[in-house]
């Protein structure tokens, strides 16, 4: 089955034409997102919520950092807010934003028809792959604020990158066994170009004929410009460095503290510490910001968190979430 | 004589992996077919972004039987010996023979392997290649163990005669071999059986595979050609991107983009370093105006539309792209044209080396070099020097941030657009050069001096924080920067004495080490800033440094190496010399000069002036090659000899006296009179340095030295005659000396 041909002979004048045209395409942002929810939900991915703190990026929710860890299978979708202070751009750049939203996809073991599912995800969101022209290109990826590396692709469409595809090889240190197959999806942009939007506050957020139409700028311009200002001039350094040390050293904290609750019930704490080292990657992106962190002190920084998230994960993969088995998976 | 066909199906392999993997399962299949006992005619290995393929013609069916023999203990052995040999054999007893030999009788063990079948040796080797198969960088999936260089999905392995073909039995953790691939993932996703390597590649191509990355690699140059051509372009030559592009897809589908008119007046490099590196297109120049006007794109897959909206999409994703360079240039533009202050600034942030210091510093240190070096290369020093202060900037500058590659490129533009001279400008385009050996060397004087301060404030940077090249390891491109020197000096016959430049800019290098050293807290790095501030004519023969030394080596082993660097430079200046000195045999014998005889000049005064080293050495090379060389040579080195082996015996050295009234025959009497005339004009050739002068007024010696050693017994027995032709044959060594260490000549 192919999609109704109506851009024929568009050609090269036509450079802003929709990227895919016809009837059954998205209309605007949400339906891109709810598109991928229900797509993914039909595949049997519990779709999450996102996680309620600050992150750079969707591999932070411990949906993924935590659960690509251990043996115990997992399959997970989720909408994740991003930050990364040092992309604000006032709202005014087509395509910087400070805040922006992923889509993530989490599957462990990964299954031997990953690529085939996730090119069904394009055909969802109206991308078919018999027009266009999708490509995986080699690109290795590597947190080293997670202590995380795997390898795989960019996914190319008609030359854009819309998703990063990766096997996870290693998390906070340790080799991933099973291996996780993860999926993001950057949902702004690929959005836009199925939306065929030029400017990411042009893009309708709801269906352009709803009673209250709302653009994405409509959502976000005056956040863009807030959290810009913020981010770049206003953010308390000294109070944002205490902060991490706090931050670290809660983490520690938490991680030390005896396995057994006062009650002598076995409760270790991987998830509460590991949020303190969320918290303390994200006061350093801002720190980042306020470009008061110098290229040797970026290093050190980035240790100081790896160290927190690998001590984390070293707790986590003693724990039921990583090594019990799924109710009703035959193990 | 069965062919094998093998296909390893993955999900898609990057594409700089390809052309090595190729090789590699070529050679490993093959490799393990013959060490097994098979032989074959011939191997060809292709490959696609999602397979890697092998076929193997006139394969033998099986391996021929081997009977090895091996002779044991003797019968009457005992029996240890003989358990031994039935374990080492895994024979019993009843199994050996028993043959009569001079000393006795011994056994025999024969042991006996049959042939085996092309099946089960191919199932063999291909298990072996998958589980130890070379890649850059392999990955596990799923729950297995595993390693491939992506997920691997299926194999085809199968040998094919007359009779029809035959699946080879192999199951790799869980995929079992087959005779069965797929085609285009997108326009042709059924699997399919192939029965050999013909059908395979055929079907593959209905499916619309184009197997053979050498085919794709020119069906993508001749359809881009076309396409510019009917356009009257021209496609921007990039073998590198070439290469990858043909390994980025299974079906070339080469598409032919505009680019829109607002971004035309971008330099061209910042639209082809774009299109290259955000999206892997080639650059289509227009011929007429020079500039580069298009792009093509090359798809994987014909869609019903003729890649209309493929082209779209990706004109779209240019424009974004360009917006952001156009927004970065003129961003830049606008800080190049208020005087580039920020980025003055903004390269203190910047860090060069963690002990050499920031980007600033090294401008300051670049900047004074190139002063000194000026009038070496016949630049003024105040120019120089404002265009080393120049060259860097472009660093801070966005374009450069967004595409490192286009640093001195965009330096020019901006320098320019600052409205600093065209001098200027361009030199900070071309200070980087030469960088490859096959790099064009700048001429234009202000780019030849600041070039060259670069390169050795490098060089004498990593020399006094001791980072000098080790084996292999050159993290620094230190060789590199060495032989750009040398063809800055050399391409321009530049007259520059490095040493002086050594010694100016060692204590500067060590200066910027030994104030970051000191940035740290410790007591005794604090005691070298103080120190450093004190001028280094000053501190050489300060008590306190040899206190520092001493404190230094128990602290930090390298902050020795800084302080000699800072205080005595001629030990860290001998050492890069001699570094240089290897790098410019290198360079020498590729231009048909011995080593040799560049190490009999080097060991001459004046062996930091490496124009003056070539010079000398070519025309003493030049010499060696003609009919007097040789046997001029032979005279010289025995005469060295005998006088050596007299001044050994005698403890005296012979050197001065030599008295024509004690002349006894004609032939020292004319080497007397031959030396009388060479002498005076070999030193003023040399003094000249006009050495083929000098070269032609030494092979006047080689008739008269032949003859002498021809007529003349030298170690006779009248001492007043030994002892004048001794002092006669040291002259010979001397005007041999004036010229070149004859000695360290070979032949």
């Amino acid at each position: 089955m192919t999609s109704p041909q109506t851009d024929q002979g568009a050609g090269i004048a036509d450079a802003g034409a929709r990227a895919t045209p016809g009837a059954n395409g998205p209309r605007c942002f949400q339906d891109v997102i709810l598109r991928l929810q229900s797509y993914w939900a039909a595949t049997g991915c519990a779709v999450l919520q996102p996680y309620d703190m600050e992150v750079g990026a969707g591999t932070f929710h411990p949906a993924t950092t935590l659960r690509s860890l251990g043996t115990r299978p997992w399959a997970a979708a989720y909408v994740q807010p991003s930050r990364r202070p040092t992309d604000g751009r006032y709202g005014e750049n087509p395509n910087r934003l400070q805040h922006y939203y992923q889509y993530q996809v989490i599957i462990k073991p990964s299954p031997p028809d990953l690529q085939d599912l996730y090119l069904g995800s394009l055909r969802a969101i109206g991308l078919d792959p018999l027009i266009h022209d999708v490509r995986f290109v080699e690109d290795d990826w590597e947190s080293p604020t997670l202590g995380a590396w795997g390898l795989g692709w960019e996914v190319w469409c008609d030359g854009m990158e819309v998703s990063q595809f990766t096997y996870f090889q290693q998390v906070g240190g340790h080799d991933c066994r099973p291996v996780s197959g993860e999926l993001t999806y950057g949902l702004e942009r690929l959005a836009m170009y199925v939306l065929g939007v030029e400017h990411v506050m042009d893009m309708p957020f709801n269906a352009p004929d709803s009673p209250i139409p709302l653009t994405y700028g409509d959502v976000f311009r005056q956040t863009e410009r807030e959290y810009s200002r913020w981010n770049f001039e206003v953010a308390d350094t000294d109070m944002l460095l205490a902060h991490f040390r706090d931050a670290e050293a809660e983490c520690a904290r938490i991680l030390q503290a005896p396995a057994e609750d006062s009650a002598g019930r076995r409760i270790p704490m991987a998830h509460p510490a590991y949020d303190q080292a969320i918290k303390a990657s994200h006061i350093f992106n801002l720190l980042d910001a306020r470009g008061v962190i110098s290229v040797t002190e970026r290093q050190a920084y980035i240790g100081r968190v790896r160290a927190l998230a690998k001590a984390c994960a070293d707790l986590f993969v003693t724990t039921e979430a990583a090594t019990g088995t799924t109710p009703g998976d035959v193990a | 004589m069965p062919d094998l066909l093998i296909e390893l199906f993955s999900e898609e392999i990057p594409a700089r992996m390809q052309s090595r993997a190729r090789e590699d399962l070529r050679r490993l299949i093959t490799d393990g077919l013959v060490e097994a006992g098979l032989t074959y005619r011939s191997a060809n290995a292709l490959s696609t972004p999602r397979r890697l393929a092998l076929a193997v013609e006139g394969l033998t069916a099986q391996s021929r039987p081997v009977r090895e023999e091996r002779k044991g203990p003797r019968t009457d052995a005992p029996a240890g010996a003989i358990e031994g040999f039935l374990r080492s054999t895994g024979l019993t007893l009843e199994q050996l023979e028993r043959r009569a030999e001079k000393k006795g009788e011994v056994f025999f063990a024969v042991i006996e392997r049959p042939g085996r079948g092309a099946p089960e040796i191919v199932a063999e080797v291909l298990e072996a290649a998958i589980r130890d198969f070379p890649w850059p960088k392999s990955m596990r999936w799923g729950s297995g163990p595993l390693r491939w260089v992506r997920p691997l999905h299926s194999i085809i392995a199968i040998l094919s005669d007359e009779a029809g073909a035959q699946v080879v039995p192999l199951t790799v953790d869980g995929i079992t071999a087959g005779d069965t691939t797929r085609g285009h993932r997108f326009m042709a996703p059924d699997a399919f059986r192939v029965t050999g390597f013909d059908d395979y590649a055929a079907k593959l191509r209905r499916a619309r595979v184009m197997l053979d990355p050498a085919e794709r690699d020119s069906a993508i140059r001749q359809e881009a050609a076309t396409r510019a051509f009917a356009r009257g372009w021209e496609i921007v030559a990039d073998e590198g991107l070439m290469a990858e592009l043909a390994g980025l897809v299974e079906w070339p589908v080469p598409l032919m983009g505009v680019i829109e008119d607002r971004f035309l007046d971008l330099p061209p490099e910042v639209l082809q370093t774009s299109m290259k590196a955000h999206q892997k297109f080639l650059s289509a120049r227009n011929p007429r105006t020079g500039r580069i006007e298009g792009f093509v794109t090359v798809a994987n897959i014909e869609t019903p539309d003729d890649g209309a909206t493929i082209l779209a999409g990706n004109q779209r994703v240019l424009a974004a792209r360009l917006s952001d360079a156009a927004f970065f240039w003129e961003n830049d533009l606008r800080e190049a044209r208020s005087g580039m202050e920020t980025w003055k600034k903004g390269l203190e942030a910047v860090t060069f080396h963690a002990k050499l210091g920031s980007q600033a510093d090294r401008v300051e240190r670049i900047a004074a070099l190139a002063r000194e070096i000026a009038p070496a290369v016949g630049a003024d020093p105040d120019q120089a020097e404002q265009a080393a202060r120049v060259a860097k900037l472009d660093l801070r500058s966005a374009m450069v941030g967004e595409f490192p590659e286009l640093q001195g490129t965009m330096g020019r533009y901006y320098a320019q657009a600052a409205g600093l001279p065209d001098a200027v400008a361009d030199a900070a385009r071309d200070h980087y050069s030469p960088l490859g050996p096959s790099d064009e060397v700048p001429s234009a004087p202000m780019s030849v001096a600041v070039a060259l301060a670069d390169k050795l404030d490098t060089l004498t940077g990593f020399w006094a924080i001791d980072e000098k090249p080790t084996g292999s390891k050159d993290p620094f491109a230190l060789r590199r920067a060495a032989l750009g020197v040398i063809r800055l000096v050399l391409g321009n016959k530049l007259r520059l004495v490095l040493n002086d430049v050594f010694f100016s800019s060692l204590p500067a290098n060590a200066k910027s080490a030994l104030s970051v050293l000191s940035a740290d807290a410790s007591a005794t790095r604090e005691k070298y800033a103080s120190l450093s501030k004190i001028p280094a004519a000053q501190l050489l023969h300060n008590e306190l440094i040899a206190a520092l030394f001493e404190e230094a080596e128990k602290a930090e082993p390298e902050s020795k190496t800084v302080l000699i660097a800072a205080y005595d430079p001629e030990i860290v200046a001998a050492d890069l010399l001699a570094f240089l000195h290897d790098r410019l045999k290198v360079h020498l014998r590729d231009q048909g000069i011995r080593h040799d005889v560049i190490d009999a000049v080097l060991a001459m005064p004046g062996s930091d002036d490496l124009t003056l080293v070539v010079n000398r050495a070519t025309a003493l090379n030049a010499m060696l090659g003609t009919g007097d060389g040789p046997n001029l040579l032979q005279g010289l080195k025995r005469a060295a000899n005998i006088l050596a082996q007299a001044e050994e015996k005698d403890g005296v050295e012979y050197s001065f006296g030599a008295d024509p009234k004690f002349a006894d025959t004609d032939e020292e009497r004319a080497l007397f009179a031959a030396l009388d005339a060479a002498e005076p004009k070999i030193s003023a050739a040399m003094r000249a340095e006009d050495f083929p002068a000098a070269m032609a007024a030494i092979a006047a010696l080689r008739a008269p030295i032949d003859a002498f050693f021809e007529a003349v017994q030298v170690n006779t027995d009248n001492q007043i005659l030994r002892r004048n032709r001794l002092n006669l044959l040291s002259r010979i060594r001397g005007a041999g000396r004036l010229i070149a260490d004859f000695g360290k000549i070979e032949g």
